[in-house]
């Protein structure tokens, strides 16, 4: 077992498909959560998905420079602002509606 | 010039005057027109030292302005044109228009719409000059349509009597639809001078041009009857070119009120009566006359259409007078007159051709006197009912004594229309008389003969009833002489009605061949004034002293008396035709259509968008989360059909 792990490291295309499935769990969270902070998480795991890809292709790309990892770490504190962002509006909402079920924020119906 | 002067009078009047001062309007349109016929006169003064009389007249253009343009060829100009029956109806239309505004001065005082009557009165007078000068037949036809709408206004004056405003409706509507044949007549014509217009315009454009207006149009008079354009419009036969005159003809009909189109002429009596001088009498009525005299040498080219033109005339000259010798209104009587006068004037034309034009000459030499003695008539008649305060024959009497001017300048127009020497209409009506006999038109010259006779009767029937005898009722005790105002156009109307006569006018109006004027054509003459004088006699016997024999003959003839007194039935037969028929089987479908049919297509176009909509509002939750799933949905189908198109 441990011969096959160490001939057979992950190629290129194994970690982009890494990344492709967490960017899809992501969205499947996106479109089916009730809680608006449960959709903030998704939004953040697709956020952290991308991320991800940069960095692979820095890997294997352009090893030499730094210039996806140094992407990576935009995307992170880009990901943190717009979180506060996002849990502002939420606090905002509970008060007026006593409900942060995005069900339930139908106002533009018809 | 002269049809700018009662238009800017007209404009001045009716926007600046009026509102002021009611008097200051009625002197201000007078003199405007006053001034008018003054030019007039120096005009045909003038025009007649250019070209003396006797010789020839071509037609003048002294000025004229492009007002439409669509190609180099087809332009339609607005001008003045001269030429001797322009300047004769110039003279007639401003001299009587002149007169009638005097006279309105003092009939229409008190009158609340004082103002408007004058404003209305002037535009007419513009409209009508407008339409005697048109160098072209669109300006004339544009001038038409305007006088139209002036005898609307003006006959529907009184507009809160119910049977005036029907009357001026009846007026407008049938003079519209017969425009409607006119104008495809002018289109038939202007179409087919437009086609041929290259090949013509080479030989006839010089000459035109020489007499001023500018580069030649289809549309021009100078080109339309011009003998080279008929010839080439009748190369293939004459069928197209008599067609098109017969609906050139239908727009006169409606106009003069020649039968079938005659039935509002009746009802236009509706207007007060300075209206009914000025328009149904001496101008716009012959406006139809006047554009058959302007067309004439294309009817002339035509047979068929002249003699429809001649037939139609005398018909409707023989039909009115039948109907005159039974009313009991004034106006009526006179209105039926006008009809059967008009029919004269229509059926000496009809009688002429380029060959033997005696009837053209005579045409318009009655149109002339005419103008005079009817206008005379009709604004006696005026003074006689606003003596009287009534329009019925029956409750007059004995007004001789009462109202001496106006008895005697009565006389005189009676006398004239009678065509007894040697007054106006003597010579007018034997001229019409000799032109068809000339041309071999016997059963014309019998019909003429004829109606001559009854008119003479009619008239005097009137006259007898009216001014001798006793009163016979208390208006007719009361009667007072008019004042002056209303006498002085009376006075001065007889002076022409007596004069008017010994105008030699073949040799100021004339066409074709030359012809000489023979005088007083005693083969004509002698029978004419014997009839005249039977009828005189016989009205005399029946109304000139109190008897009821007139009554007696009415009730022993019984049912073709009541039918010659409702005027045939013809308004019954049109209301119904029209309401019976026209409205029940055409009109109502048509309307059944556009409510159900035009108006559920809009309605269903919008019904159904509504449908979907309501439909499809379940698709709009309110929630995010539906939206993104469409929307992840649409991108990830752009994407599989960018990936398929990759490979």
């Amino acid at each position: 077992m441990m011969e096959f792990l160490a001939t057979h490291t992950p190629g290129v295309m194994h970690w982009l498909v890494l990344s492709a499935v967490l960017f899809s769990i992501g969205l499947y969270g996106l479109l089916t959560r009730r809680n608006a902070v449960g959709i903030l998480l998704s939004v953040e795991l697709m956020l952290n998905s991308a991320a991800f890809n940069f960095v692979v292709f820095n890997k294997f790309v352009v090893p030499a420079t730094v210039d996806g990892e140094l992407m990576a770490i935009f995307v992170i504190a880009v990901a943190a602002a717009e979180v506060v962002v996002g849990m502002a509006i939420f606090v905002a909402l509970f008060r007026y509606r006593n409900t942060i079920d995005v069900n339930r924020m139908n106002l533009m119906k018809n | 010039m002269i049809p700018a002067i009662p238009f800017i009078s007209f404009l001045l009047v009716g926007l600046v005057i009026r509102p002021l001062s009611g008097k200051l309007a009625g002197i201000v349109a007078t003199t405007a027109v006053f001034v008018t016929a003054a030019l007039a006169y120096t005009l045909g003064w003038e025009y007649f030292h250019m070209y003396p009389p006797g010789g020839d007249h071509p037609a003048v253009v002294p000025w004229s302005m492009e007002w439409l343009r669509y190609m180099d060829i087809l332009t339609v100009k607005v001008g003045v044109l001269v030429d001797g029956i322009s300047v004769l109806l110039m003279v007639v239309v401003s001299t009587v228009s002149a007169l009638v505004h005097l006279y309105s001065i003092g009939y229409m005082k008190g009158d609340p719409g004082y103002g408007r009557f004058f404003t209305y009165l002037n535009l007419f007078t513009f409209s009508m000059l407008g339409l005697v000068v048109a160098p072209n037949i669109v300006q004339m036809y544009v001038c038409w349509e305007l006088v139209g709408v002036s005898s609307f206004l003006l006959i529907g004056f009184y507009y809160q009597k119910p049977s005036a405003v029907s009357a001026s409706k009846k007026a407008f509507i049938v003079t519209r639809f017969a425009d409607l044949g006119f104008l495809i007549g002018i289109l038939i014509l202007g179409y087919n001078g437009y086609h041929l217009f290259g090949q013509v315009s080479q030989s006839i454009a010089p000459a035109a041009a020489a007499l001023g207006g500018g580069a030649l149009q289809v549309f021009d008079f100078a080109f339309l009857t011009h003998p080279a354009t008929l010839a080439a419009v009748t190369a293939g036969g004459t069928g197209l070119l008599t067609a098109a005159m017969i609906l050139v003809f239908c727009g006169a009909a409606g106009k003069s009120a020649m039968f079938p189109l005659h039935i509002w002429l009746p009802d236009a009596m509706e207007g007060p009566t300075p209206v009914s001088a000025l328009i149904h009498a001496a101008t716009m009525v012959v406006a139809g006359v006047y554009l058959v005299a302007r067309l004439f040498p294309a009817f002339a080219f035509s047979v068929d259409a002249l003699l429809v033109v001649a037939y139609v005339g005398a018909f409707t000259s023989l039909f009115a007078a039948t109907i005159a010798l039974t009313q009991d209104d004034i106006k009526r009587v006179l209105a039926f007159s006008t009809l059967s006068q008009l029919g004269y004037m229509m059926l000496a034309l009809g009688v002429a051709s380029m060959a033997h034009p005696l009837g053209y000459t005579a045409s318009m030499f009655h149109l002339f006197t005419h103008a005079f003695f009817k206008a005379l008539l009709f604004l006696g008649a005026g003074a006689m009912i606003h003596a009287v305060h009534s329009n019925e024959i029956w409750d007059m009497g004995g007004l001789a004594k009462k109202m001496p001017i106006t008895h005697i300048t009565f006389l005189i127009a009676t006398l004239a229309i009678s065509g007894i020497f040697p007054l106006a209409g003597f010579f007018s009506k034997d001229e019409i008389l000799a032109a068809a006999m000339g041309n071999h038109h016997w059963i014309i010259f019998g019909l003429g003969m004829l109606v001559a006779g009854m008119t003479a009767f009619y008239m005097f029937r009137i006259y007898f009833v009216s001014f001798w005898g006793k009163a016979r009722s208390e208006g007719a005790s009361h009667a007072h002489e008019a004042p002056v105002t209303m006498w002085l156009p009376l006075a001065i109307l007889a002076v022409l009605s007596v004069v008017a006569g010994f105008v030699p006018m073949a040799d100021f109006v004339h066409i074709g061949a030359p012809m000489d004027h023979h005088g007083v054509n005693l083969a004509v003459a002698l029978p004419a004034s014997l009839l005249a004088f039977i009828g005189i006699g016989m009205a005399w016997f029946f109304y000139g002293s109190q008897n009821d024999r007139a009554a007696k003959l009415a009730t022993s003839m019984g049912a073709g008396y009541r039918v010659i007194k409702q005027k045939f039935y013809i308004d019954e037969l049109y209301l119904f035709v029209t309401h019976k028929i026209i409205f029940r089987y055409i009109s109502r479908p048509i309307a059944w259509f556009d409510r159900h049919i035009v108006d559920g297509v809009m309605n269903l176009s919008g019904w159904s968008t509504r449908a979907l909509g309501s439909a499809l509002s379940f698709l709009q939750t309110g929630q995010i989360q539906a939206y993104a799933v469409w929307f992840v949905a649409g991108a990830l189908f752009v994407l599989l059909i960018a990936w398929s198109a990759m490979l």
